[in-house]
């Protein structure tokens, strides 16, 4: 093999490492401004059932982001509840008593009978199960 | 020509049929004789709810809290 077949071998083998990258994407190491503002200005909010809910209005914009972020989760959910041997109910409600735990003061939850409530100082509204 | 066909006795049909019509309106005079009687069943006020999460158990839910709780550490993104 000539010395120039190699380098054209490694710069193919760059090219799609590169373009598998930009196609997959990279794993988002924060929130985006956007769902980030959406979160602190109660516009989105946890639900239960461990997916983002569009708490009241929103444009086509905002819930395409929620809609995209669910997306997002309900495949990562699916992934680790066959890991873990649980169904993607199980794991999604599970992570939702979580992400409920962890919201910040000011952001939006769903209590247990439905209803939107805004993250106090307190501990939130949770189903009894919620560890 | 079938000789049994006219000798075979037939039921007059007219009087079964009247027969027929005084049993329909016995049953319809002891039917609502019998109304007072019966116990009414009233649909209830309140919405019936069916709570979708009653079968997902505590304590695989316990079980699962943890790797939840690194999946979402995992990926501040989505959480």
């Amino acid at each position: 093999m000539s010395r120039f077949s190699i380098r054209r071998t490694a710069l193919a083998a760059g090219a799609a490492i590169l373009s598998l990258a930009l196609v997959t994407g990279p794993a988002q190491a924060q929130r985006d401004p956007a769902y980030d503002a959406a979160r602190a200005s109660g516009q989105v909010g946890e639900k239960t059932d461990g997916y983002l809910g569009v708490v009241s209005g929103g444009d086509a914009a905002l819930r395409k982001m929620v809609d995209d972020i669910n997306i997002r989760r309900r495949a990562l959910y699916a992934q680790r509840a066959q890991a873990a041997s649980a169904t993607l109910e199980e794991y999604a409600f599970t992570a939702g008593c979580l992400a409920i735990a962890r919201t910040a003061s000011g952001e939006k939850y769903q209590a247990p009978d439905g209803s939107w409530q805004t993250r106090g100082g307190g501990a939130p509204q949770r189903d009894a199960r919620c560890p | 020509m079938r000789l049994t066909e006219l000798t075979r006795p037939r039921l007059p049909a007219h009087k079964e049929q009247m027969e027929g019509r005084w049993a329909a309106w016995a049953v319809l005079l002891l039917g609502s004789g019998l109304a007072g009687g019966c116990i009414s069943v009233n649909a209830p006020d309140q919405p019936i709810v069916i709570e979708l999460n009653i079968n997902i158990k505590q304590e695989v839910i316990y079980r699962l809290a943890d790797d939840a709780g690194s999946t979402i550490d995992q990926n501040p993104g989505i959480f």
